[in-house]
């Protein structure tokens, strides 16, 4: 099963390729809705069935695949923007550094002391590069519904890591990070409205005004 | 969380589940829509919860058992052993009596109705508060142990801020906050060093350290600052006077009844991890508690705030608690049982009974605020007509406060006296003898404060029109304070039962310290001291009954109070606080830099003029904020780093993450 897993793990990073390389907002949204349904299926593979798991899978893909994709789509309309204009760095450079990461982050897990089972498989590396997937989407793009774009990736490679860390996960971790996730979103969405409230835009770079001098 | 039972029936779950409860006690009032019925939900469960947890406190103290839980948690920092021994369940009385109290206070003092914005939060964070301290003094991990601490500390942050508005409190919070947190990163070095020293998280066994090893002296001090600085003792009380100033006066009630109680009970508990502590040790805890108490209750002295004042007499009341502590730790490093028996046991007591007659005072102060709506002692006076039975309580409280028989405050103090006196006939240690006098200024200097403060807002003539015609308080306000005021009387009549609730907590860290013949001897003392306090007591009603029916037998005369038989007085030729205070601050001026403004008088008919005494915060404001001053000049180069630009903090996080990883590598 964890060859498998495997080949999900290599969606899971094309996924992130076209969160960094796609200028429309929704297209990206759905991406990330379509990472988080895989990662949802990930754990089910790797542990045997037990109702626990049922439960977390359902959980997983409902907040990750379908709750806050819907709640940022909603955002996308009612802001009326359809596309990222002007990022801070251009997509065709952060598709670059984002290949360079993702071999970096490969090299990098080689290095890192595993548990002889999880040697040869991609977790780890697919996790790294996600968390800076997630990074670079955090840094480069303007837009605050990129940014929570950004945060999603990020919590998502987060997430791979913790199925390598446990049997089966404490609920209280899941808990908390799901929640995490949702809170997240309802501050970014509080965010999101602020701005297009006071600057009628959803330009993050605008938040400078608010700067102590 | 589970909690494994093992026993059937005991009192340590029971105090458990009542600390949780007061946790919980605010938020239905967070939720519910109605106003009001959220504040009287958090004061019935409050009282339940208090009423269990001093029960089962009591019945843990005088059964003389041990319990231990382990709570289950996923955390990487080892098993978390919550202990409850005597001694914590010495340290929960006060914990769920003052609360319970408090929170009854709270529903006549900060009613739903008028304070609807801010009230909700101080409900929350008052349980919060309540519970925290309950917790802290059974955790025996130093991660949960830092984790409950600064749920305390940040809850009491949140409580102080209550009236944000105003620009004084704000400040105040600000010190506090800062204060707070520079404990709390000396509490992170002392608990790190305490892990590597023993292995583990989970907190050592009594006497199970060397106290030689120079760890030990870096931890001893990590942890005095750690905690002094939530206890108060000089030289970390700077945020403590505005603090209890400014908070709702329940909640100073509660800060300074049980609050700073935690701080010692942080350096009481870090102290038995040593075995055979140096003299040292005991020397600079009996240095900085009597420089603590004699400077504390100097500043309460020339205090024009009343809340400050208290807030003086609590640093007073603490470096009292410590200097019990330091005096019993020397008599420990010297082998010396009744030294070590009566310092310990003063201090404990000391403990019980600060935490008894402060919050009956700050409570007191709070009806005074309420009734006339200034805290300045000079624009009060005459309030004892219109609010007899607040005035009467007040009066039982500042009595005791002084140390003045028969109430509670002369016994601890008395135990500590005896102390210092044995040690005439001593070898070593003979210069202890000198902190006799010096304990006896702090108790003269205590009875010119308490004076000043009961005299000027009780009695006399009101000095200014709004506060002439005060209310009694109503009920939720009285039952607290009449609690208070009765359970000082009964430790002042009975000593000899308060050392019953000391003595097992005494036992449960320092068991060498109990030796039958030792407290057989100061047992029987106390018992004579109990029939003479009785005697005093029978004495004063006699006295008091003897004046009422003489007085009501002659024709009295109706005139002003201190009218100095002019025809024509007006209230302003009375004593004020001020003026009462003058001499006994014009002694200490070095140390107190009196702000005075005074102009020359000359002439037969002098024109109007003003004249300003205001006490200044020596230390903060010549000390600690030049310093912060100084700090954020050397450091304005980080401004720089501050872009406003949420993408650069993003790269601020991604670089350092990418640098940990390439030197992993």
């Amino acid at each position: 099963m964890f060859s498998l897993a495997d080949q999900l793990l290599v969606l899971v990073l094309l996924i992130n390729f076209i969160s960094l390389g796609t200028s429309r907002l929704i297209f990206s949204i759905r991406a990330v809705a379509v990472q988080g349904v895989i990662l949802g299926i990930l754990p089910g593979l790797m542990h045997p069935f037990s109702w626990h798991l049922v439960g977390i899978t359902i959980v997983i893909i409902a907040v990750k695949g379908f709750v806050i994709p819907m709640l940022l789509s909603r955002a996308v309309r009612s802001a009326e923007i359809k596309r990222e204009f002007e990022p801070f760095l251009g997509y065709v450079p952060t598709l670059l550094l984002g290949a360079i990461f993702a071999a970096l982050s490969f090299g990098f897990a080689g290095k890192l002391p595993m548990l002889p089972e999880h040697q040869y498989y991609m977790f780890v590396p697919a996790s790294i590069a996600t968390l800076m997937t997630g990074f670079l989407v955090l840094t480069t793009r303007r837009k605050a519904i990129s940014q929570v774009i950004g945060y999603l990736v990020m919590e998502n490679g987060i997430f791979i890591f913790g199925l390598l860390l446990a049997d089966a996960m404490p609920i209280m971790v899941e808990a908390g990070a799901l929640l995490d996730l949702l809170v997240g979103t309802f501050v970014m969405g509080i965010v999101m409205n602020q701005i297009s409230r006071e600057f009628s835009s959803l330009d993050t770079s605008l938040l400078t005004s608010l700067k102590e001098e | 969380m589970n909690l494994s039972l093992q026993g059937i029936y005991d009192p340590a779950l029971v105090a458990l589940i009542a600390a949780v409860a007061l946790g919980c006690s605010g938020i239905p009032g967070l939720i519910l829509q109605k106003t009001g019925i959220g504040q009287i939900i958090a004061a019935v469960t409050s009282i339940l919860a208090g009423l269990a947890g001093v029960t089962a406190a009591l019945q843990m103290l005088f059964s003389n058992t041990t319990t231990t839980y382990q709570l289950q948690w996923n955390l990487p920092f080892g098993s978390c052993e919550l202990v409850i021994d005597p001694f914590s369940a010495f340290f929960l009385l006060p914990v769920f009596l003052v609360s319970a109290a408090a929170s009854l206070f709270a529903v006549g003092y900060w009613p739903a109705a008028e304070h609807r914005t801010t009230e909700r939060g101080l409900t929350f964070f008052s349980g919060l508060l309540a519970s925290s301290m309950a917790i802290l003094l059974t955790a025996r991990n130093g991660v949960f142990f830092i984790m409950v601490w600064e749920v305390m500390a940040l809850s009491a942050y949140f409580l102080l801020v209550t009236e944000h508005e105003r620009e004084e409190v704000r400040r105040a919070g600000i010190v506090y906050l800062i204060a707070t947190h520079i404990g709390t990163a000396a509490l992170f070095v002392f608990f790190s060093l305490l892990a590597a020293e023993t292995g583990s998280f989970t907190l050592p066994a009594a006497g199970s350290l060397s106290a030689l090893s120079p760890s030990a002296a870096i931890m001893a001090l990590a942890a005095f600052i750690g905690f002094g600085a939530k206890a108060g003792i000089m030289p970390f009380h700077v945020w403590l006077p505005s603090a209890h100033a400014n908070a709702p006066s329940h909640v100073s009630a509660v800060m300074s009844g049980v609050m700073l109680k935690m701080g010692l009970y942080g350096i009481f508990r870090t102290l038995t991890f040593f075995h055979d502590p140096p003299l040292l040790w005991g020397a600079i805890l009996t240095v900085c508690g009597i420089t603590s108490a004699l400077l504390g209750i100097t500043f309460a002295v020339a205090q024009r705030d009343m809340k400050r004042l208290l807030a003086c007499s609590s640093i007073e009341n603490i470096g009292i608690i410590t200097t019990g502590l330091g005096v019993s730790m020397l008599g420990l490093s010297s082998h010396n049982t009744t030294l070590m028996y009566l310092g310990m046991t003063g201090a404990l007591l000391h403990i019980l009974n600060h935490s008894l007659f402060k919050p009956l005072l700050f409570l007191g102060s709070g009806v005074i605020i309420h009734a006339t709506g200034t805290r300045e002692m000079n624009l009060m006076g005459g309030l004892g007509k219109g609010m007899p039975r607040v005035a009467a309580f007040f009066f039982i409280g500042t009595v005791a406060i002084c140390g003045i028989p028969p109430l509670n405050g002369f016994v601890s103090e008395f135990l500590l006296y005896l102390g210092f006196f044995r040690q005439i006939k001593e070898v070593s240690l003979v210069s202890l003898v000198l902190l006799a006098p010096l304990l006896a200024l702090v108790g003269g200097l205590a009875v010119v404060a308490f004076t000043k403060l009961y005299s000027s807002v009780f009695l006399g003539t009101p000095r200014i029109p709004s506060t002439a015609h005060p209310h009694e308080a109503g009920m939720t306000m009285l039952v607290p304070m009449a609690v208070f005021a009765m359970l000082c009387l009964l430790i002042g009549v009975v000593p000899q039962q308060a050392l019953r609730l000391v003595s097992p907590a005494i036992e449960a860290i320092y068991p060498e310290m109990i030796s039958t013949d030792v407290s057989a001897e100061f047992g029987a003392i106390l018992w004579r001291l109990s029939q003479a306090s009785l005697l005093l007591l029978s004495a004063v009603v006699v006295a008091a009954l003897l004046w009422k029916w003489r007085m009501g037998k002659n024709l009295v005369s109706i005139t002003s109070t201190w009218g100095c038989g002019y025809q024509r007085r007006t209230s302003r030729m009375q004593y004020n606080g001020s003026s009462f205070s003058e001499l006994a601050v014009s002694v200490f001026n070095g140390i107190m830099r009196q702000r005075v403004e005074r102009p020359d008088l000359d002439g037969l008919f002098p024109v109007r003029s003003r004249c300003i005494d205001a006490p200044t915060e020596t230390l903060l404001e010549r000390l600690i904020a030049p310093l912060f001053n100084g700090a954020g000049i050397l450091f304005v180069f980080l401004h720089r780093l501050q872009h406003g630009l949420m993408q650069v903090y993003m790269l601020y996080i991604f670089a350092t993450l990418f640098i940990l990883m390439l030197w992993a590598n």
